[in-house]
């Protein structure tokens, strides 16, 4: 039955593993649940459910699995049986082998036989932790001062009434990439470089060199080790990218936080990049995308997002531009090679799914940059070209 | 056997869901994981188990430029070299210049002490992962010296997190996790009257609907907290603002939302219907 728990959450997407299963066993057995099980669902959860987003999956889960029988089920019998005959979800790995064999499940079922035999001897009055009645700040009608009345809880309702309640169903998240992902894979976005600027002291080498020079300190400078990336990210925004908008903002707040960097900068587009980039997402504030040009050489890259999908004429023709006011004397194509001109170490990430990938200016596009998906792999590829350790290719006109 | 239960104190109560959380991750030596929006007083818990289980406590604030050697041990060559430059001193003993951090006191007490590593998310990201090893083992190895330490007292290591980056699975596996969830009305009350003990009830019962309201929008970015509610509650009775005020307009609505796009969200929900 226990078992059959385990593999109950991690159909609902939980990823519980047999090393904080093996947890809870423990906390079971050494007393903690105390057969209650308003107490086993906090328990169970606090071992096994890591973060608050998956809280409203492990309520469903529990609801499913203890509907019904929650009447029925002793968590003192379901345990006992366990230790006595101990089955695991599956074929274990070395590890988690050797963290079964550190429990000592035998020692574990004496002490829970021991605390099951108090608990029946001194039922209604002692003041162990078990019992009803004591003084023990748990369990049910306590008179511990600060003692809580636990079964009672949420005015006698159920525990799987409580998690029917999804209490947490605000705080789900069903993200394809979030920041710490993203700055994992911004990470390896780095050649290191001798760098110029101020020296700094070098502590090995002071004591080694001042060992040789009989304890007169010598003091070794060297020049510090720098990141020599110059990054410029180019992000569409607005108009087709607003369901990406959450992603986007990953992207960027990560690039933003990663300090790594020689020089980073951003700029916000429409669409495609015609005579002007924005530095903010309502574009307000411009740039001469020319004057922004002559800044860049051939040491930086340019990371493009965007989900390249537009009509044609807004990428091949002179006025294509989508805003109506804005005649563009210079193709949007025109602008993009010429960021690849000036830039060859550039990708273009699309959040859109490779799969469709169908439209005719993103094949257009990948023409000019090879264009990845924004997701973790296709982040990483990306990296790679711009690190120089994968080729940097374009589609074949 | 015998059982140190947290279990509150005066001042700090907590949840039988939070006790329990608390207990079992000292009773399996594992680190707490506290998680909770600004203000729900995951810092402070620390310090309740600390006094209620009168124990020591040792707080290892985390920094941007934390690093995970710093909370066991630095060895102090400069000021050795020093020493051996100007020669008063015994320099042969290089245990001396070790300095043990925060966590490397809490495995070396002759008692059980409560280890707080506050909001370790503000760290680099490998960071839990360079501790995760010593959290397992409780011990740590000093190269300079050549000495294994390890806890005697293993401590009840309280962790916090606000989320701001996202912690990595292998360290996630090893805590026990509690989530303070946001106080609720009833809760709320008890809070406000701590900082506005004479607030007019009508006000209180008023400003309480709007905040929850607030929160409850589900195109909110950041939602205001605690300490916003209390700042806003003190402009509103600052600025003389009359209780129907508040429901038709919404005032000092810049004091509870930061961002622009929030406030506009808002004010289009606010028109699209007055809550009752």
């Amino acid at each position: 039955m226990f078992v059959d728990f385990f593999y109950h959450l991690r159909g609902y997407g939980l990823k519980v593993t047999i090393t904080e299963w093996l947890s809870l066993m423990k906390a079971l057995a050494i007393g903690h649940s105390r057969a209650d099980l308003h107490v086993f669902y906090n328990l169970a959860r606090c071992l096994m459910v890591k973060r608050e987003a998956d809280f409203d999956n492990y309520d469903r889960a529990f609801a499913s699995f203890f509907m019904g029988v929650e009447n029925h089920f002793d968590i003192s019998d379901e345990l006992l049986e366990w230790l006595s005959k101990p089955e695991l979800p599956r074929e274990l790995t070395d590890e988690e082998r050797a963290k079964l064999e550190a429990l000592d499940l035998d020692e574990l079922r004496e002490r829970f036989k021991e605390l099951l035999d108090e608990q029946k001897e001194r039922h209604d009055g002692g003041n162990r932790w078990i019992g009803t009645g004591g003084m023990s700040p748990f369990g049910h009608g306590g008179e511990h001062p600060t003692g809580v009345r636990i079964g009672g809880a949420g005015g006698g309702r159920s525990a799987v009434q409580v998690a029917t309640d999804r209490r947490f169903r605000n705080l789900r998240s069903d993200r394809i990439l979030d920041t710490r992902q993203i700055g994992l894979a911004l990470r390896r976005l780095r050649k290191l470089d001798k760098d110029e600027g101020p020296e700094e002291l070098d502590i090995d080498e002071t004591i080694d060199s001042s060992a040789r020079n009989a304890g007169e300190i010598d003091l070794v400078f060297r020049p510090p080790k720098r990141n020599r990336i110059k990054l410029l990210l180019l992000i569409d925004v607005g108009g087709s990218m607003d369901p990406h908008t959450l992603l986007c903002e990953r992207l960027f707040s990560a690039a933003h936080k990663a300090n790594h960097f020689k020089k980073f900068e951003f700029k916000f587009f429409h669409n495609c990049v015609y005579e002007n980039l924005y530095t903010d997402i309502s574009r307000w504030k411009g740039e001469p995308t020319s004057r922004i040009l002559k800044r860049l050489d051939h040491t930086w890259s340019v990371c493009l997002v965007g989900d390249a999908w537009m009509s044609p004429y807004e990428l091949t023709h002179t006025g294509g531009a989508i805003d109506y006011y804005h005649t563009n004397q210079v193709t949007g194509l025109d602008w993009l090679r010429k960021f690849r001109d000036r830039c060859p170490n550039s990708i273009w990430l699309n959040p859109e799914p490779r799969r469709i990938w169908n439209a005719p200016t993103i094949h257009l596009i990948r023409q000019v940059f090879p264009m990845f998906e924004l997701t973790i792999d296709g982040l990483t590829e990306g990296i790679d070209v711009l690190r120089g350790i994968r080729p940097n290719r374009a589609l074949a006109a | 056997m015998s059982f140190h239960a947290f279990s509150g104190t005066d001042t700090y109560l907590a949840s039988p869901e939070l006790r329990d959380s608390v207990n079992v991750a000292s009773a399996l030596e594992k680190p707490l994981l506290v998680r909770g929006e600004p203000g729900t007083g995951k810092t402070v818990l620390a310090e309740a188990i600390a006094e209620n289980l009168v124990m020591p406590l040792l707080t290892w604030n985390i920094k941007s430029t934390s690093k995970a050697q710093e909370g066991l041990y630095v060895y102090d060559t400069v000021q050795r070299l020093n020493d051996a430059r100007f020669g008063d001193k015994d320099i042969t003993d290089i245990s001396q210049y070790i300095k043990y951090g925060p966590l490397g006191q809490s495995f070396l007490t002759d008692q059980r002490v409560v280890l707080l590593i506050d909001e370790i998310d503000k760290a680099d990201m490998e960071f839990p992962n360079d501790l995760l090893h010593e959290l397992d083992r409780m011990s740590f190895f000093v190269h300079e010296t050549g000495k294994q330490h390890s806890a005697q007292f293993r401590p009840i290591v309280v962790i916090t997190s606000n989320n701001e980056k996202e912690l990595p699975d292998a360290f996630l596996r090893r805590c026990v996790f509690h989530y303070i969830a946001f106080p609720d009305k009833a809760e709320m009350e008890d809070i406000i009257r701590v900082h506005h003990p004479d607030v007019e009830a009508e006000l209180l019962r008023q400003v309480l609907l709007r905040f929850y309201w607030l929160r409850d929008l589900p195109e909110l970015r950041k939602k205001p907290s605690t300490s916003e509610l209390i700042d806003w509650i003190a402009a509103l009775r600052r600025g003389g603002v009359s209780t129907e005020s508040i429901e038709s307009e919404l005032p000092f609505l810049g004091v509870l939302m930061k961002r622009e796009n929030d406030l506009e969200a808002v004010m289009a929900a606010h028109r699209r219907g007055r809550v009752n």
